[in-house]
């Protein structure tokens, strides 16, 4: 089941909210989607991203594609254990497999994400 | 192989060691005009001859190759290639010739060229061709400027800026649309494993430039509403790009340019055998209607009264690469076709075809296959039925190595999961063929019964399983002065 705790991105990404600190990572979808995932790049700890813009890159046996931030802000940690055992991406995508952690400089762009629901709906119609 | 001695060329030099000695030179001397080009802070390796060509016998003794072991990589073609090829491109009035040298000088070198043209032509029903890209993919980029100059002509040009292109499509396909500024829209494929015939109609329009098929396309499937799609892009305005990957399949057996298609580019290093898989150049003639001549990349090469000589097309898209090709390439594809000759030329096709289908006959039981029907030149099965166990079409590849057999194409093309793609291609024997299904058929058994031995697979390699994502994202590319940093 699609965690009804979070927000969704169109790009597949979620977002959990802690009071201004959102914990960022990718779907079960896209998980799936992209098959065994090998490598996963990500930024330094402190650096900013705007929302829906490029942050990183995820690798699977499949394909090289591009991670979109679902928020916009500082980047307080990332998960080492995703990019040096990358499965966990696949094995736990809402829980271990977790991408970033990131400051919120602003809570409005929240408004722009999906909930469960929607997202659930979306997928089903890209099947 | 542990006690194999491997460290690189670098790593085994020593100061003051030498191959060769350089003769006393038999011409004046001439002073360099400027001697601050050269450079004396080269680090070269210093190593006698033998251990060059021990370092080098080695290298290829790790190897895999054509000449040594099978090699069932989908989408490549990797069938055996004539060393006649070889020994015609080594003709020094072929291999000791410059390609700035006057047309007069090489008549025989164009001759070749211009049949070559004739022979493509002839073999696709595309009658006009250019032997001038340097691969597949240069191949496609050009045939798609052809395109867009054919639209600019007619005044279409900012119009048509879309490139219909399949969900199955090589990656190469949107990539060279997006580099020759096209947009890309996507075309799903049915359940069948086709292209969707409702959704291509709904998606050809005025804005339509071109639509790229691999034909058989990626799944190894002919298209059976072909002649339906090249109506209905034609209908819309738009033109039709061959892919040429699978071109092995229809060699004697069906013409592109029959089929409906404006423009296709072959690549000779898969259907015209000659190396490829590391072992390249590749070469891409693209091919195109007589209506299409005049935008040929430049040069090609034409001939009046016996005489043969480099020409421009009139409305030229341009060169794509230093000279001529890859004439070496070129002159092996050449000696493949003659080799062939007509009856030859279909035989391929017909073996190809007919090994492909046996292998996924005898295979079916034990792996999934993508789409249930006959396929053309190759069969995409899939590892569905091992990931439930944990064991993916990665670890079968991996697997295979272990049994002295290169792993198929995987995970391509994307629609299908845990995708094995296996192309035997015409030049193996049943005997091979038997080979590979009781191998499979034993890494089958070994997925249900014990799928640790598939995961750290192969165990007998010279290297075992690599981490190829990181080797990729940061390269070692000096050996051990950077290793040690």
């Amino acid at each position: 089941m699609t965690p009804d705790d979070r927000k969704y991105s169109k790009e597949h990404e979620w977002a959990r909210v802690d009071g201004n600190v959102a914990t960022v990572g990718i779907t079960k979808f896209a998980a799936e989607s992209l098959g065994d995932v090998v490598f996963v790049d990500l930024p330094e700890v402190g650096s900013t991203i705007e929302q829906f813009n490029k942050f990183g890159e995820i690798e699977s046996v499949k394909a090289v594609s591009d991670l979109f931030s679902p928020v916009s802000g500082t980047i307080t940690e990332r998960n080492d254990s995703a990019i040096d055992d990358p499965e966990t991406v696949n094995k736990s995508p809402y829980d271990e497999g977790w991408l970033l952690k990131i400051e919120l400089s602003t809570l409005s762009g929240l408004d722009d994400l999906m909930s469960a629901g929607a997202y659930d709906q979306l997928t089903a119609e890209e099947g | 192989m542990s006690s194999v001695d491997r460290r690189l060329l670098m790593d085994r030099s020593v100061a003051g060691r030498r191959a060769v000695t350089v003769p006393e030179p038999d011409v004046p001397l001439t002073p360099l005009p400027d001697a601050s080009l050269l450079r004396d802070d080269l680090q070269l390796p210093e190593v006698t001859e033998g251990e060059v060509v021990r370092y080098f016998s080695l290298l290829s003794q790790l190897n895999f190759s054509i000449d040594t072991q099978y090699y069932p990589l989908g989408s490549c073609t990797m069938k055996y290639n004539p060393k006649l090829n070889d020994e015609m491109a080594s003709l020094p009035g072929f291999s000791e010739i410059h390609p700035l040298q006057r047309d007069h000088t090489v008549q025989g070198a164009l001759q070749i060229l211009h049949e070559l043209q004739d022979m493509l032509g002839e073999i696709t029903g595309l009658p006009s061709v250019s032997v001038d890209p340097l691969a597949g993919a240069q191949g496609e980029f050009a045939g798609l400027l052809i395109a867009r100059a054919f639209h600019e002509d007619r005044d279409e040009g900012e119009q048509r800026n879309v490139a219909l292109i399949p969900d199955s499509a090589h990656g190469t396909n949107p990539a060279s649309a997006a580099m020759a500024g096209l947009e890309v829209v996507t075309v799903p494929s049915d359940e069948h494993g086709n292209v969707s015939v409702e959704d291509l109609r709904n998606l050809a329009d005025k804005r339509t430039a071109v639509f790229m098929l691999t034909i058989p396309n990626t799944v190894g499937l002919f298209e059976p509403n072909i002649l339906e799609i090249t109506k209905i892009i034609h209908d819309a305005g738009g033109l039709v790009y061959a892919d040429g990957a699978n071109l092995n399949a229809l060699l004697g057996l069906a013409k592109l340019g029959y089929l409906g298609f404006d423009i296709a580019h072959s690549n000779l290093h898969k259907t015209f055998s000659t190396p490829h898989g590391g072992g390249g150049p590749g070469s891409g003639p693209v091919l195109v209607t007589d209506e299409l001549a005049k935008y040929l990349p430049t040069p090609v090469v034409g001939e009046v009264d016996g005489k043969f000589s480099l020409v421009s097309p009139e409305r030229t898209v341009g060169r794509l690469n230093g000279f001529q090709g890859s004439f070496g390439i070129v002159v092996r594809a050449y000696t493949y076709i003659r080799l062939m000759g007509l009856e030859g030329i279909k035989a391929i096709a017909r073996n190809a075809i007919i090994n492909a289908n046996y292998i996924q006959s005898q295979l079916k039981d034990d792996f999934d296959v993508a789409y249930d029907r006959y396929c053309m030149h190759e069969t995409v099965m899939s590892a569905r039925r091992q990931k439930a166990n944990g064991v993916s079409a990665l670890d079968v590849a991996k697997r295979l190595i272990d049994y002295g057999i290169h792993p198929p194409t995987m995970y391509f093309p994307l629609i299908v999961p845990e995708a094995l793609m296996i192309e035997p291609t015409e030049t193996e024997s049943k005997e091979t063929l038997d080979a590979f299904i009781a191998v499979m058929k034993t890494i089958a058994a070994e997925a249900q019964e014990s799928p640790e031995l598939l995961h750290s697979a192969p165990h007998h390699a010279a290297n075992t399983r690599l981490d190829e994502a990181t080797a990729a994202r940061k390269p070692i590319l000096r050996g051990s002065d950077e290793a040690a940093d």
